[in-house]
């Protein structure tokens, strides 16, 4: 009989769970600080204060400090969530209990789950070498993100079948409807970014999203070498994500609240919590890949020395690019009115579709040229 | 017994649960979960065998893509649980089912006699640097996405074009059923 697990391995599974933990509570408290960004932004936009009043009973009388803190709303995000925790839990008859249950868990767990991939940063150790901060950073990461992410949409579609009512039911049939169309011009979207940075004769190659990040250290960003493909992908992320001006789902004015018309306390909570993680990983993936994940701005090299301060520095500026994501997403939320359905789908497959497949034919053009080219020159 | 043989025999139980499962399940949208569980199970298998890019696209295309469009479709036409009642007779029934019995324990039969005649050090794949196409490159078969790639572009070229001029036919086919006519009465 085999030994059940060698020694070594419990000490590394336990470090991997135990990381697991930080990087959920890590990306939680971001999804929950962005709802009460959303607040504050939306206040700041329509020329109100927002959330001002919250605030725990000690912290208040902390001088300068606690004032500040309250008038921030830094302790709204609490307030909310124990709020969903002690509401009345209210389940309407006619739904079909499991699913009604199953439904905003098959919603929250694709969205924890994509976060496995998610490179956030460079580790340089004191022997010289450089590895990616990340849980699992796999040679497939970007088709892991789509593949999970993909299975959201049964959150979704088992919200709105499972509660019953038309509203509801028509949410969960737009959403996945919307969700199917937007996955093809998202990924068409890529290809020509995996095609260039993979192009022949140069060192990297596969799906890795490390790789992608690291290709753009020193030199132009991708967003400025495929602008057309990082407008699409923003785009089909925002679809992705179902935020305005693509909230079909859940749009308020015709659907009520759409899937999650007949949820309440924690249950919403959780389908709430999950689209802000959505917006927070896909923040984080596109800087990853258009943005220049953990590097410093375009055509400079990192300024941060390469120790455990340039990790941390590095970390820290791939946070800041996707907290300016978030508040880009929050930004457009305010700005933009909602789309029609039929206009929705009109984009998305008579628009977005054939432009990603022009483009990448472009790409595809231009890559097999500077190939030529090269082997030319050889 | 180790951890791994642990995860195999869970994800094994779970991807032939969720089939049988999905069979004796009455209510369509049960089954198409099911299915899915099923088809996840099969995708940590693969994992389990360190193929990350087949169980990424098992993922990705059966339970991502293929499935929603089913589940979408049973959850628009409102099929309830007496919607799964055939029109066969519990006879012909049994008839299939022992059919289907007889090529189950065949194919498995089949296939463990041709796992035991393989030596354990013997890979059941040619490495595809010994392979014709191949041998100019020597990159050796792996799990690795750029070898799939490879072999798709090299050895596989034809099988890959013509399962692409398929699907293109099949999608012209839905295209010319599904586009309505303005005016039948004018073509006649």
């Amino acid at each position: 009989m085999m030994e059940w697990m060698p020694q070594g391995l419990w000490f590394e599974v336990c470090l991997k769970v135990f990381f697991a933990f930080m990087m959920v509570g890590a990306v939680m408290t971001m999804a929950g600080y962005s709802v009460l960004a959303e607040r504050k932004v939306s206040a700041w936009m329509q020329g109100r204060v927002g959330p001002n009043r919250t605030v725990l009973p000690f912290v208040e009388y902390i001088p300068i400090f606690g004032p500040l803190l309250k008038k921030l709303g830094m302790f709204q995000p609490l307030a909310d969530g124990l709020k969903f925790l002690f509401k009345e839990e209210i389940v309407p008859g006619h739904v079909n209990k499991f699913y009604y249950y199953l439904a905003p868990l098959i919603a929250l767990v694709p969205a924890l789950t994509t976060m496995t991939v998610l490179p956030f940063g460079q580790m340089y150790w004191n022997d010289g070498t450089v590895s990616t901060l990340a849980l699992a950073d796999l040679e497939v990461g970007i088709l892991f993100v789509f593949a999970v992410s993909s299975l959201g949409v049964y959150g979704i579609a088992l919200a709105g079948w499972s509660s019953n009512s038309k509203y509801s039911f028509l949410g969960g049939i737009r959403s996945s409807a919307q969700m199917i169309s937007y996955e093809l011009a998202m990924g068409l979207s890529l290809l020509p970014v995996f095609l260039w940075v993979c192009a022949p004769g140069s060192s990297e190659s596969g799906l890795s999203l490390s790789a992608i990040a690291n290709s753009q250290s020193g030199g132009a960003w991708l967003f400025l070498v495929q602008p057309l493909s990082a407008l699409i992908f923003l785009i089909a992320l925002f679809a992705e994500t179902n935020r305005l001006p693509f909230d079909m789902p859940e749009s308020e004015t015709d659907l009520v609240g759409g899937f999650h018309t007949e949820y309440g306390s924690f249950k919403f909570g959780i389908f709430f919590v999950a689209e802000y993680a959505h917006i927070v990983i896909g923040s984080a993936i596109f800087t990853v890949i258009f943005l220049g994940g953990w590097h410093f701005l375009p055509f400079i090299e990192d300024p941060w020395p390469a120790n455990w301060i340039g990790s941390l520095l590095g970390v820290g500026w791939f946070l800041a690019k996707t907290i300016f994501l978030i508040f880009f997403f929050i930004w457009v939320r305010w700005t933009l009115p909602r789309f029609r359905y039929d206009q929705v789908m009109h984009l998305g497959w008579s628009k977005l579709l054939p432009l990603a497949l022009v483009n990448l034919i472009v790409y595809l053009l231009i890559v097999t040229v500077i190939d030529q080219n090269a082997a030319a020159n050889l | 017994m180790n951890a791994v043989d642990l995860l195999f025999w869970l994800f094994a139980v779970l991807s032939v649960g969720g089939g049988l499962s999905m069979v004796f399940s009455r209510h369509p949208v049960s089954a198409a979960m099911f299915m899915i569980v099923s088809l996840v199970g099969v995708a940590a298998l693969f994992v389990l065998l360190e193929s990350f890019f087949l169980a990424i696209l098992q993922v990705l295309v059966y339970a991502g893509a293929v499935m929603v469009l089913f589940l979408f479709i049973i959850m628009l036409l409102d099929v309830g649980p007496e919607a799964g009642k055939g029109k066969l007779s519990h006879f012909k029934t049994g008839i299939f089912g022992l059919l289907a019995t007889v090529l189950l324990v065949g194919i498995l039969l089949t296939l463990g006699n041709s796992y035991d005649s393989l030596a354990l050090d013997q890979s059941i794949w040619p490495e595809l640097s010994e392979s014709k196409d191949g041998a100019s490159h020597s990159l050796p078969f792996s799990t690795k996405v750029s070898s799939f790639g490879y072999g798709l572009m090299t050895k596989y070229m034809l099988p890959i074009q013509v399962s692409g001029f398929m699907l293109l036919a099949a999608m012209v086919g839905v295209i010319i059923l599904s586009k309505k006519t303005p005016d039948r009465e004018d073509l006649k």
